[in-house]
């Protein structure tokens, strides 16, 4: 109750969570995946996050207690709330939302009053993710982190905006768009859209910043909207980029990747000369730096709900130490910045009406993170299946949208805040079991291949009125088995056709209602929605 | 002739004499490749570009067999030594008959 | 993810015996290295219909692509002339599913060698 949340927040201020002893001559701070939540939020971290191959075991492949224990964090402390999942709905009471792009303004001046020449690097999936967001093709965000001002940013859904109204926002943008990786698709060469590098002169010394957009975007996310572009991890060249500004006399390098970790824990591996890694994609947010070889690796979280500051001592040319913090934005603790509030409220003034209004309530926490399940996507799958009249409903394993408490109102700007996309048609389609089990395994080798390369950073598609088991350790092909049509208790037939509803398809001209359409149509009916744990996949192999 | 059929070539127009030069080329060309359907259900026939030569003054420097597995638009790149001044002669096989042809002058300095 | 209205087949395809007599028939049934090929090949195709693949062989005079897993394997020759620069191309090619893409070299000395690349092609759509 009350009494809990103002103990919570009496223990916690905001000079607390700015705390740091400034370090050696260098400030880098970090933002990822804001997905354009401009408002405070609520977000749950995920309860399973597995790591294969190399990585199974590793950060940030660890959740819940056996995160709290790793990292020190005592239980019911503001920091178990911030980066783990369990007792979620009780701490959130206690503790408030997170986020929200004014106090983290509030942050960034902070650490800018300290350290005047901070570098603020942007990890890209800035552009996508609200109402405001969808209907102004991301001039609100491009307005609202314009006050910010950040002098670098990288690139991921921005592309889904189609690659003319990106070029066109780039264009104007007042800082370096940057991308080693992106390629003119047709002649194979680096696009002259975005900028591979971009040299920084701070506290005396020489910094590069390379960038390094996502690599699998036309895979994860529909290439018919960006054709003239190419992507690809492309290590080799990140080598040549790396050489290319150490031989200009570059003393510091940083990546401002959105690889993914796994991603960029493997190229740290395979290139030289990294310094800094700013990661971003797979949305993790981690309390400390990953070392690989001489490079750390620095995860700063998702929809605004952290900010990572670096502070590095760069002498003779080397980085010869750090400093580091994850700052959470509690954001009942830090105090909003008025000029980027009222930024922000300039940009949803014309939507206000449309994005409050009440569509239903929920009993049941609503949360997307997560390998298997979430109950916003079990909601969605609910949805589809009622709404489209279908047996077995697909809802993609993207990583964005906040989660609502039990007994929270649903208005319309939080069903768009885990829906909302360029590419949302519900598609209403037949496919054979056969095809069922094909995608299945499809989707499952792109998160469990042991080889990160070859691992696109999402979780696994949602399935709704179907259950099935899945054994991660096995190949492509043997994962997934035990198909059953929930309905009817049956296996499913491979060679029999079911009706599949589903949204996000990458192919160009699906047909159908738009999914946040599909999905208020249904919260409206319930008026109050329950969403029951989801015990349709078993999960083994782990 | 195929339609719409246009070759596209990006090479250096001057060189040192002996100098290694990377050539790409291009050419706007459906590629069919007799393994898809039409909506009737009836094979579409292949027609594709089959053969692609780059000569440096009627000396050979890459000779290319293409099959159907050649994607939409076919893209090669490669190396040419450039030996004097004189011309990148680029030639296209259609397997309708058609020859397409491009030039590419290279001044040796 | 896709929407059903495409049967593109994704599992890793067998390699089948037609890759294997065209590779007999540019080698003449001769031993074939392994090693000496370079071959360049996306880990994922961004697009199963336009997927860039570079091959390169010190000492080659051709080199014969293959796509062991499409329904005709046979994808490209590259002969290289007396004018040839280097022993290197690239080219687009197309993938009808998962499969190992083979590069094999004639060598000047009338030797072969061969190098092998597993090209993942994915229905894709998900992502963070
Ligand atoms: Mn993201
Ligand atoms: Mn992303």
């Amino acid at each position: 109750g009350n009494w809990g949340r103002l103990a919570a927040q009496q223990s916690l201020t905001q000079d607390q969570l700015l705390q740091f002893d400034t370090f050696g001559n260098v400030s880098l701070i970090h933002v990822t995946d804001i997905h354009a939540q401009m408002k405070p939020i609520y977000f749950r971290e995920p309860e399973m996050n597995i790591g294969v191959g190399p990585n199974k075991g590793d950060v940030p492949h660890v959740t819940g207690a056996d995160f709290r224990k790793l990292y020190g964090i005592d239980d019911g402390s503001p920091s178990h709330y911030a980066l783990t999942y369990n007792d979620f709905s009780a701490l959130a009471r206690e503790y408030g939302k997170v986020g929200g792009l004014d106090r983290v303004a509030t942050v960034i001046n902070a650490i800018r009053a300290e350290r005047p020449d901070a570098l603020l690097l942007d990890g890209g999936d800035t552009w996508h993710g609200s109402y405001t967001c969808y209907h102004t093709q991301g001039q609100d965000m491009v307005n609202v982190m314009n006050a910010l001002k950040p002098d670098a940013m990288t690139f991921h859904w921005e592309f889904t905006l189609g690659s003319d109204r990106v070029r066109e926002i780039v264009e104007g943008l007042p800082f370096a768009a940057m991308g080693q990786n992106i390629f003119d698709a047709e002649w194979n060469e680096p696009s002259e859209d975005f900028k591979d590098y971009q040299f920084f002169e701070r506290g005396g010394v020489k910094i590069a910043v390379i960038g390094q957009a996502f690599p699998y975007m036309p895979i994860a996310n529909p290439g018919w909207m960006f054709p003239e572009y190419s992507f690809g991890i492309r290590d080799e060249r990140m080598q040549e980029m790396v050489d290319e500004v150490r031989g200009q006399g570059a003393e510091l390098v940083v990546v401002l990747s959105h690889n993914g970790f796994d991603v960029d824990k493997k190229m740290a591996g395979r290139v030289t000369g990294i310094d800094v890694i700013l990661s971003g994609h797979t949305h993790d947010a981690l309390p400390e730096p990953v070392l690989v070889g001489e490079t750390i690796i620095v995860a700063s979280g998702s929809n605004g709900k952290f900010v990572s500051r670096v502070d590095l001592d760069v002498r003779d040319g080397r980085m010869m130490g750090f400093r580091h913090k994850l700052i959470p934005i509690f954001s009942d603790v830090i105090e909003p910045d008025a000029e980027v509030a009222a930024v922000i409220d300039e940009q949803r003034a014309p939507y206000l009406d449309q994005l409050t209004e009440v569509i239903g309530k929920t009993d049941s926490l609503l949360y997307r993170r997560g390998n298997f399940n979430g109950s916003w996507d079990d909601l969605i799958c609910d949805a589809l299946l009622s709404e489209r009249e279908a047996d077995i409903a697909m809802s993609p394993g993207v990583r964005w949208g906040p989660s609502i408490l039990p007994g929270q109102d649903i208005t319309r700007e939080d069903i768009w805040n885990v829906t909302t996309m360029t590419y949302g048609k519900a598609y209403r389609s037949e496919m054979t079991g056969e095809f069922l089990k094909v995608i299945l395994e499809d989707v499952g080798d792109n998160l469990f291949n042991p080889d990160p390369y070859y691992q696109q950073g999402g979780d696994m598609v949602r399935i709704g009125g179907m259950g099935y088991s899945i054994d991660i350790s096995k190949p492509q092909g043997e994962r997934i088995s035990d198909l059953t049509l929930l309905k009817t208790g049956e296996a499913i037939d491979p060679a029999k056709t079911y009706v599949v509803a589903g949204w996000a398809s990458v192919n160009e001209g699906t047909e159908g209602p738009q999914i946040w359409d599909v999905v208020e149509n249904h919260i409206r009916k319930q008026g109050t929605v329950t969403v029951a744990p989801n015990t349709s996949v078993k999960v083994t192999g782990v | 002739m195929a339609d719409n059929v246009k070759p596209r070539v990006k090479a250096p127009k001057s060189a040192s004499a002996g100098e290694v030069v990377t050539i790409k080329t291009l050419i706007s060309h459906t590629m069919e490749s007799g393994q898809r359907k039409d909506s009737d259900g009836n094979t579409i026939p292949r027609s594709i570009i089959n053969r692609f030569t780059c000569e440096f003054n009627g000396t050979m420097a890459l000779d290319m067999t293409m099959e159907p597995a050649i994607s939409t638009n076919p893209y090669v790149e490669f190396d040419v030594t450039i030996p004097e001044s004189g011309d990148l002669q680029f030639t296209w096989y259609d397997d309708d008959g058609s020859i397409y042809e491009d030039t590419k002058s290279v001044e040796v300095g | 993810l896709a929407a059903g209205a495409v049967a593109l087949t994704v599992l890793p395809f067998r390699a089948n015996a037609a890759g294997e007599d065209a590779i007999a028939d540019f080698t003449g049934g001769a031993d074939v290295a392994e090693g000496g090929v370079n071959l360049d090949a996306p880990e994922i195709a961004e697009n199963g219909n336009t997927v860039p693949i570079g091959v390169s062989a010190e000492g080659a005079t051709a080199i014969m692509l293959l796509a062991m897993g499409n329904p005709t394997p046979g994808v490209a020759t590259f002969n290289f002339g007396e004018l040839a620069g280097s022993t290197m191309a690239s080219t687009r090619i197309r993938l009808a599913g998962t499969q190992d893409v083979v590069a094999i070299a004639k060598m000047a000395d009338g030797s072969f060698a061969k190098a092998t690349k597993e090209v993942k092609v994915t229905i894709g759509g998900c992502g963070g």
